[in-house]
């Protein structure tokens, strides 16, 4: 961590580094990069077969749907939101495309409903934020509860998915130079990655989302469009999700109303490992999605070294969130 | 104030009402209690036993919501305890009381540390309290596996399983457990200053700063108490199942505590609380987790219908739901400029 | 209410004939209170306009009529000469309307450039075009002589530069009116001529300014014209040149008729202040960015007065005194012992008291009794275990409900429902129930009804006669006068006159005030 906090001493020399300092607000990102690498070194070093590209690229193909759930936490947690919901419209989702396919549906017909689906439900909560200002952290917990209540309602067993579409897309493999390959379902996600970079970056919705976190009133008095962009990140949230959950239903071949719980957990300690300000304003996709490998690299790390249970993975995830809130903390009070 | 409180109570017991109705016309059974080997059975009984954890749970979280914050870690908390107590008793002499006794008192001091842990995240740090409580939140249940070793630890001991199953004067022991807990909270807030201290902060935190009220330790000792109710809920849950599952013991009782509070009408912006409105709330959880297989629809779905009761809450306490019922001037942003 | 005598309000012509705002008798009242009645305001282009007037005249009011965040209930409002009613502040902007507020209203978390760009952006391929963007913000800056990196994140630099900031926001957009309400509050000197050479460049590029400040030296040394306010209604509108501070001052405060008597104030509380030690004493006392250094002394059974415009330091010394705020420099002792007071608990223990003028954000728990709130402070000294005892709870309440004639006389009425003036009587019972030996009052009487206020008044002279220490913060003249035995005078954040309240009259004191004894006093002070 000592990449994030800067050293006070040193008077000329730290005059001559400053110089060369990067924006701040690529500092979080920057400092997860560096664990990101430090991890897999560590683990290069220790373990035989660590440092091949391929677990890299399995770390991609493993955690693709949570890539792209963190992508729309991003736009959530910017807003100074949160989104509870979306572990449970992976859940949902998963059970709809398995149902529908399941009843015969086209499976393009069967991935549109599931994308809609997500992204009225997470409408449907963004305006209930909004316009009857009811905590985003309750109105996405009644949409926790009512995603993971509709998968029971389709159907309280796991539901097998057949359709020859599916499993080719989840068993399709993309070779690279090298002998690697990878998967479509990694090019979803960071071809979903690319675009949310870009909204945040380059559009005005983007920097309405990030005005937003640094201060709704302001935002509102500089005549921006507070309500489309609030209510919108929820949309995107809910969509992501469902994407999410196709993802998830190319990787498990099954719909399950068991599927994802506690997901959304994983989602924000990402967006937060990646250098997300909880309290909105500050961050970048990117820092999310190195967030989602670095929780992959810990897991990868444990199953690597045979000796650590699985459970050390929620310790250490925990501990990183706390050193990066206390961190945020410090650092919002010093400027304040 | 008698006629504000009844007032506020009106539509929780009205609903909690409602639902037993629903159940005496689906299973014309459903108020009878009968006697058997001196223990009292039925399913209004069965409503009041399964309601402990939850009305434990949401007693803390009243009066933490109370002071504006909130606790997501309850439920890891939770996990935590069951843990300790049941690895402690399988650990040493298994069946005996006194076994069962320290194990207890291990479990909820470890809570008592936890509780600190947040207290200090939240009122020394001065982390929103929803960002500090999700740490425990997110490694809670790590920890938990840490303990039990990732196994699901089966204990055999009377004296700890009879704290869910056990029955005392005919009543079941974890409805006497959180029926004492209920009347001891009541009595500690209402008859020393803490209540009303805790409702100062809640309200107006600069109001009582000025005011010379300590708020550090107000914050503080909710915390704490928040972490003791859920561990005892923890050991009741583990007592019930006579196990420990550390990933799913617990498992969203946070969310239903809170849905309880809310149901209650303590309001979610902190401030006034009522631990009655609270009691209400959980029963009506409860009951409605019997009521949706009662009527004939998988048990699964009574999510759905708590998201319902979540919006349909929030709706009615929320001003702007109740201003567009009204004439629509002034304008909410009008109105909030003219309120500060 | 104060009542006065409504003469027909004066009128200054500028030089320019058509105004570009004219807002004609116009009325807005929220629920029972009308908080602005048939006021009126004329703004002609390339003209600084100062709007002026003391806390609930009624500027932050009109300025928000006119930008279209309150609608009005009556009157007119002309934006160059045709009438206009906004439906919101984008509205107004997009008719060449900016306001900047005192707080700054940008977001610190973005850059300089996009802070002044948001949601105009330029944009290329659909995206936004960053090199344009920042290429327009500099030239913007540039223009109004602004040395900052548009690159920069806006929250890195000092406030002073953010308000410059939003100002090249504001006018960004062509603005033909800048509204700057009290821009200058948190700034220093330095800080203060930057802005003013950015406000003179627009007024010669034809723009008309609003400008709302507290502080009379501003508004002389860059105001053309002003309007003036009281109590919702226009009192004035005026050319500076014209104007001297001490009829602006007495504009501003104007003259509350005799409707108290005047109480007898008795010789008891000069003696004890010849003979015994003073009970607190401030030397050198300072908190940077919010008062310079003062030295202070109370004695027993004395009632200090403090006179001031608002934003002149008064309530800031009253904070430090009670902790509310930390001091950077300076000693503080209470009864002969140097303290620090860290927070108000360690003042409370010390015996002090302080009552805010912030009634309703920092004074009263809205939700809770009106018993509740009479007791918090000395519960809270008590700690939360050693609940008061239900008699002495009981015998307290009653006693200062009745003692303070506290309306409805209900100790569990909720302390929301309680009109203004008795919401104060109970806050007043919270602080004398744990009798202390300091009691600072900040506008205690503002906004109550006079009934409330005279019984205020009286037991402020009743608790000095009775030894206490009394500290009485008022805008009101005449009361202070009335009930004070010392006077403290404080302008632009600084302590400058402190006399004893015999034969003062209020135009010595509005002179004070104004500054223009302020050489003299200097004089005698050195």
């Amino acid at each position: 961590m000592s990449t994030a906090t800067v050293p006070v001493a040193g008077v000329s020399a730290w005059d001559r580094v400053r110089g060369f300092r990067p924006p701040s607000r690529y500092l979080p990102v920057l400092a997860t990069f560096a664990l990101f690498v430090g991890l897999f070194g560590v683990g290069g070093l220790r373990y035989e077969g660590f440092a091949d590209p391929q677990v890299f690229l399995s770390l991609l193909l493993d955690n693709a749907f949570l890539i792209v759930l963190a992508v729309g936490m991003t736009f959530v947690i910017l807003t100074g939101g949160i989104d509870l919901s979306v572990g449970s419209v992976v859940a949902l989702s998963t059970m709809i495309a398995a149902k529908t396919l399941d009843m015969g549906w086209s499976p393009y017909l069967a991935m549109a409903s599931v994308l809609v689906v997500g992204a009225v439900l997470g409408t449907l909560m963004g305006l209930l934020i909004h316009y009857f200002d009811i905590q985003p952290f309750v109105a996405t917990l009644a949409g926790m509860f009512l995603a993971r209540g509709l998968t029971y309602l389709i159907s309280v067993e796991s539901i097998s998915i057949s359709d020859s579409t599916f499993s080719q897309v989840a068993f399709s493999t993309i070779t690279l130079p090298g002998g690697y390959y990878t998967t479509w379902t990694v090019v979803v996600a960071l071809v979903a990655v690319a675009v949310a970079a870009y909204v945040l970056a380059r559009t005005r919705f983007g920097r309405t989302v990030y005005a937003i976190g640094g201060s709704e009133s302001s935002a509102m008095l500089m005549g921006l469009r507070v309500a489309a962009v609030k209510v919108g990140v929820y949309t995107i949230s809910g969509f992501c999700a469902a994407l999410g959950g196709l993802l998830f239903a190319f990787y498990t071949l099954s719909g399950n109303s068991l599927h994802a719980v506690g997901m959304e957990l994983d989602a924000i300690a990402a967006v937060v490992i990646g250098g997300t300000l909880l309290t909105g304003g500050r961050g970048l996709v990117v820092g999310s999605m190195l967030g989602v490998l670095v929780l992959g690299t810990i897991q990868t790390f444990i199953s690597f070294d045979g000796t650590l249970s699985s459970w050390w993975t929620r310790i250490t995830i925990g501990l990183l969130v706390l050193v990066f809130v206390v961190i945020q903390r410090v650092m919002t009070r010093r400027q304040s | 104030m008698r006629k504000v409180l009844a007032h506020q109570l009106v539509w929780p017991v009205l609903a909690l009402v409602v639902l037993l109705v629903i159940n005496v016309v689906a299973t014309p059974s459903f108020f009878d209690v009968r006697m058997q080997d001196g223990h009292l059975f039925g399913s209004l009984v069965d409503v009041l036993r399964n309601s402990a954890p939850v009305l434990l749970v949401a007693l803390g979280m009243t009066l933490v919501i109370a002071t504006r914050g909130i606790d997501l870690s309850v439920g890891a908390i939770a996990a935590i305890a069951g843990a300790v107590a049941c690895t402690y008793i399988v650990g040493s002499d298994e069946g005996a009381a006194g076994t069962a006794i320290v194990a207890s008192t291990t479990a909820l001091g470890v809570c008592v540390l936890l509780g600190l842990w947040n207290g200090f995240l939240v009122a020394v740090l001065g982390i929103q309290p929803i960002i500090a409580t999700l740490v425990l939140m997110v490694a809670g249940r790590g920890l938990a596996m840490l303990v039990t070793d990732g196994q699901i630890t089966t204990v055999n001991n009377e004296l700890f399983s009879d704290l869910a199953s056990g029955f005392v004067l005919t009543l079941p022991v974890a409805m006497l457990v959180a029926l004492l807990v209920f009347g001891l909270t009541a009595l500690v807030t209402r008859r020393t200053a803490l209540g009303m201290l805790i409702e100062a902060v809640g309200i107006n935190p600069e109001a009582s700063r000025l005011a010379g009220v300590r708020a550090c330790t107000i914050i503080w000792t909710v915390y704490v108490f928040a972490a003791l109710c859920a561990g005892l809920a923890g050991l009741i849950i583990a007592a019930n199942t006579n196990s420990v599952n550390a990933n799913s013991l617990g498992l969203w009782i946070e969310l239903d505590a809170i849905l309880a509070v809310v149901i209650g009408g303590t309001s979610l912006a902190g401030g006034r609380f009522s631990l009655t409105g609270t009691l209400v709330g959980a029963l009506f959880i409860t009951t409605l987790e019997k009521t949706i297989p009662n009527i004939g629809i998988p048990s699964e779905a009574n999510y759905l219908f708590k998201a319902v009761v979540v919006v349909a809450v929030c709706l009615v306490q929320s001003p702007q739901a109740r201003a567009a019922l009204r004439v629509r001037r002034p304008a909410p942003l009008v109105a909030k400029a003219a309120v500060s | 209410m104060t009542q006065m005598d409504l003469q027909p309000p004066d009128v200054a012509e500028p030089a320019a004939t058509t105004p570009v705002i004219e807002m004609q008798d116009i009325s807005i009242t929220f629920g029972a209170v009308r908080a602005l009645s048939g006021v009126g305001l004329r703004l002609f282009p390339g003209e600084v306009h100062a709007l002026m007037g003391e806390n609930g005249a009624g500027k932050s009011t009109m300025i928000k009529a006119l930008t279209g965040v309150y609608t009005i209930d009556g009157g007119t409002i002309r934006v160059g000469g045709e009438e206009q009613h906004f439906s919101s502040p984008a509205a107004a902007q997009a008719a060449g309307i900016s306001t900047v507020y005192q707080e700054v209203n940008l977001v610190p978390n973005l850059t300089v450039a996009e802070n002044m760009l948001l949601g105009r952006e330029p944009r290329r391929f659909g995206g936004i075009h960053v090199r344009a963007m920042n290429r327009r913000a500099r030239e913007t800056l540039d223009r109004l002589g602004i040395e900052v990196d548009p690159t920069s994140t806006l929250g890195e630099h000092p406030i002073a530069v953010q308000q410059l900031v939003a100002i090249a926001r504001a006018v960004d957009v062509d603005a033909r009116v800048l509204i700057l309400d009290e821009p200058t509050s948190s700034l220093d000197a330095d800080e203060v001529a930057k802005l003013f050479t950015v406000m003179r460049t627009l007024r010669s590029q034809g723009v008309a300014i609003v400008f709302v400040s507290h502080f009379l030296d501003q508004v002389y040394e860059i105001a053309d014209r002003m309007t003036v306010l009281r109590n919702g209604r226009l009192v004035g509108e005026r050319m500076v040149a014209d104007t001297t501070q001490l009829e602006l001052v007495q504009l501003m405060i104007g003259r509350e008729l005799e409707v108290l008597e005047r109480l007898d104030r008795e010789v008891a509380a000069t003696s004890a202040r010849e003979s015994g030690a003073p009970v607190m004493k401030a030397l050198g006392l300072s908190r940077k960015g919010s008062l310079e250094a003062f030295d202070l002394e109370l004695y027993d059974g004395e009632v200090v007065g403090i006179a001031g415009l608002l934003g002149s330091g008064r309530t800031e010394m009253a904070r430090l005194l009670f902790g509310a705020d930390t001091a950077d420099h300076g000693e503080l002792h209470i009864r002969s012992e140097r303290r620090r007071l860290r927070s108000p608990r360690h003042a409370i223990d010390r015996k002090v008291a302080f009552s805010s003028e912030n009634r309703r954000a920092e004074g009263v728990i809205e939700d809770l009794s009106v018993a509740d709130n009479m007791l918090l402070a000395l519960q809270a000294s008590r700690g939360w275990l050693r609940p008061i005892p239900s008699g002495t709870r009981q015998r307290l309440v009653t006693e200062y409900i009745e003692t303070l004639d506290i309306r409805p006389p209900d100790p569990q009425a909720l302390m929301r429902n309680l009109s203004g003036g008795n919401q104060q009587k109970v806050l007043l019972a919270r602080w004398l129930i744990t009798q202390p030996e300091v009691l600072i009052l900040d506008e205690p009487t503002r906004g109550i009804d006079i009934g409330a206020k005279a019984q205020i008044q009286q037991l402020v002279a009743e608790l000095a006669r009775r030894g206490m220490s009394v500290v009485f913060i008022s805008a009101e003249l005449e009361e202070v006068l009335r009930l004070s035995d010392r006077l403290v005078v404080m302008r632009d954040r600084r302590k400058i006159a402190e006399r004893p309240n015999d034969d003062v009259s209020v135009g010595d004191l509005l002179e004070i005030i104004a500054g223009e004894a302020r050489t003299q006093q200097e004089e005698s002070r050195a």
